[in-house]
């Protein structure tokens, strides 16, 4: 199998040191970019399969790249930022960024992530079954199973989990969800949002208060996995 | 913003000549009265020591009008012949131009000193200042210099000695790496918020949260689950608003100090309750609490309990204080029962029970 290739645009050199060292040594291909220009133009003629970006970058930010990338690259990038930009942080994933990881990051973490990102690069997960360890969820049939015995979940519950089947691994802010399943104009009845994920843990998860299904990602939203 | 200012001050100005002529005016037909048994003179002396009182207080113009209009009232009332502004006695004409030239002496040195005065309140002030920023200075040079003085060293010896060192030796000295990068980065993150109290642009960004998770995730994330850690849940505990990420700080600074300042044996347990619509959070150890006398000064910026391990900038209770302040709630500290320090917290919150929102 070919090595996926990973485009790293960031500024700084000892992070692009520190990446492609890291990367190389987990087989994945590395090139890099120092600008926002300079890493469309590698993206635009590579077409990585994943792209690293930064978004505290000199000539342009790294939202408007984002945006830019975003108009015909439709595989992952993941941001990396340095922590307290919890409103960067969501802007980005509203903007279209797969999953991001604060500065500074941990290398299990920050390989975990990539290739969660590179598996969902085929497509997001349509499938009518899915099974998560212990749990089997069939869309079509709007039925889970929790160590094959079926759970009874409210419409609204059911929706929410479906949500979160279908962008699996990736972190949806909480505007996105309450947009998606509560409609538009009820993107700040948050309060909703952590009663749900609430009940719905209490039902899908083995230990509510040590979920590995539903992870909060504190600020920012949710993730399923 | 500085026409403002100069209104404002034109306002006391103005406010000020109100008083000090209405306060001449009591006086002098105070004195009216009494002219009979005191004789002018001495009201001369009341009408100056009025002046005099007026000129601790108040600015110079309204001081210098208090003195005219006295002395007028003075001449027009008082001296022979009243009702006149005209005087007969060569005396009391030489009296009338002496009260004039004291009032006025007076004035102005009064004024003179309340200048001295404030520039040695602002050189003090600028001293205060310097002073603070110098012990900034100094501990964080010190909070600083020392995780890199670690990472600096660690890498030499990595690097020199790669033959010599046992993978034992090698395992820990990266350890060593890696702790002082995680404490470089708590430094970091407190000078910031420290900022942002500092500058006063902290905007709270309220939002629902479950406090247990809120509370879980902190020692999950930021304390690796440490076992000295302890937190029973409140079952059936509200949704709160409140600014989470705050939250997050002032905790990890409570937690961070608690099991900082406490021997490797003692725990650190974290409650919640709800009084209405205020939310209390407790955060308590079971180590030896500190002396009383010292309790008022903890959440002083800078202060550091003296005679306590090195380690720390004092910046860490003073940003718990600030951000929690900046919630409208109020923050308590006491020495816990039997030992040990016991902080509890109080936030008013909007609250929303799981149970009346429709689950459909």
């Amino acid at each position: 199998m070919n090595k996926a290739e990973i485009l790293v645009i960031d500024d700084e050199a000892q992070i692009r040191k520190l990446l492609e060292i890291t990367l190389e040594s987990n087989d994945f291909k590395v090139i890099q970019a120092e600008t926002g220009k300079q890493g469309i133009l590698l993206a635009a003629n590579h077409s990585p399969d994943l792209i690293l970006l930064d978004l505290g970058l000199p000539d342009k930010s790294g939202h408007e790249i984002l945006k830019e990338l975003r108009t015909w690259y439709t595989k992952s990038i993941i941001i990396l930022s340095v922590i307290d930009q919890e409103e960067d942080i969501v802007k980005a994933l509203d903007n279209g960024a797969t999953d991001y990881l604060t500065k500074p990051f941990r290398n299990a973490e920050l390989m975990a992530r990539i290739r969660a990102a590179i598996r969902r690069n085929s497509s997001e997960n349509n499938a009518v079954i899915s099974q998560f360890n212990d749990l089997e969820i069939d869309v079509v049939a709007r039925t889970v199973k929790k160590n094959n015995e079926f759970l009874k979940l409210t419409s609204t519950e059911f929706n929410l989990l479906a949500l979160f089947i279908k962008n699996e691994g990736r972190v949806l802010t909480h505007q996105y969800i309450l947009k998606e399943i509560w409609g538009v104009g009820s993107q700040t009845e948050t309060q909703y949002l952590r009663v749900f994920v609430g009940t719905l843990r209490k039902k899908i998860e083995e230990n509510p208060n040590h979920p590995i299904h539903i992870i909060t990602e504190s600020g920012v939203g949710y993730r399923f996995q | 913003m500085l026409s403002k200012a100069i209104n404002h001050k034109n306002h006391n100005v103005l406010n000020q000549s109100l008083i000090a002529l209405i306060m001449v005016i009591i006086v002098s037909v105070s004195c009216y009265f009494f002219s009979a048994f005191i004789g002018y003179k001495v009201v001369a002396f009341i009408l100056l020591m009025t002046v005099s009182i007026l000129a601790m207080l108040f600015e110079i113009v309204p001081v210098l009008l208090a003195a005219t209009l006295s002395a007028l009232i003075w001449n027009f009332f008082f001296i022979n012949p009243i009702y006149t502004f005209h005087i007969s006695n060569s005396e009391d004409m030489l009296m009338f131009f002496m009260y004039f030239l004291v009032a006025f002496v007076h004035t102005v040195l009064t004024f003179k000193i309340k200048k001295i005065e404030k520039k040695a309140r602002d050189k003090e002030e600028k001293e205060k200042t310097l002073k603070l920023y110098n012990t900034l200075l100094n501990s964080l040079s010190h909070e600083l210099r020392t995780p890199i003085s670690a990472i600096i060293g660690s890498v030499d010896m990595l690097q020199e000695s790669d033959t010599r060192l046992t993978s034992e030796n090698r395992k820990s000295l990266l350890n060593e790496i890696e702790i002082a990068g995680l404490k470089l980065n708590d430094q970091v993150e407190n000078l910031l918020n420290m900022s942002r109290l500092e500058s006063g642009i902290l905007k709270l960004k309220m939002d629902w949260c479950d406090l247990n998770e809120q509370i879980r995730l902190v020692i999950q994330n930021h304390f690796l689950s440490n076992p000295r850690i302890l937190f029973e849940e409140e079952e059936n505990f509200p949704i709160c608003k409140l600014d989470v990420g705050i939250l997050e700080q002032i905790l990890i600074n409570l937690i961070r100090n608690a099991l900082y300042y406490t021997a490797e044996n003692c725990t650190v347990t974290i409650s919640l309750q709800l009084n209405e619509n205020s939310l209390a959070v407790t955060v308590e150890d079971n180590g030896l609490g500190i002396p009383v006398k010292h309790i008022p000064e903890i959440f002083d910026k800078f202060y550091r309990v003296p005679n306590t391990i090195t380690g720390g900038t004092g910046l860490g209770l003073s940003i718990v204080k600030g951000f929690v302040e900046a919630h409208n709630g109020t923050i308590e500290v006491k020495n816990n029962i039997p030992t040990g320090l016991k902080f509890d917290i109080f936030i008013p919150v909007e609250i929303t029970y799981v149970n009346q929102l429709k689950n459909e």
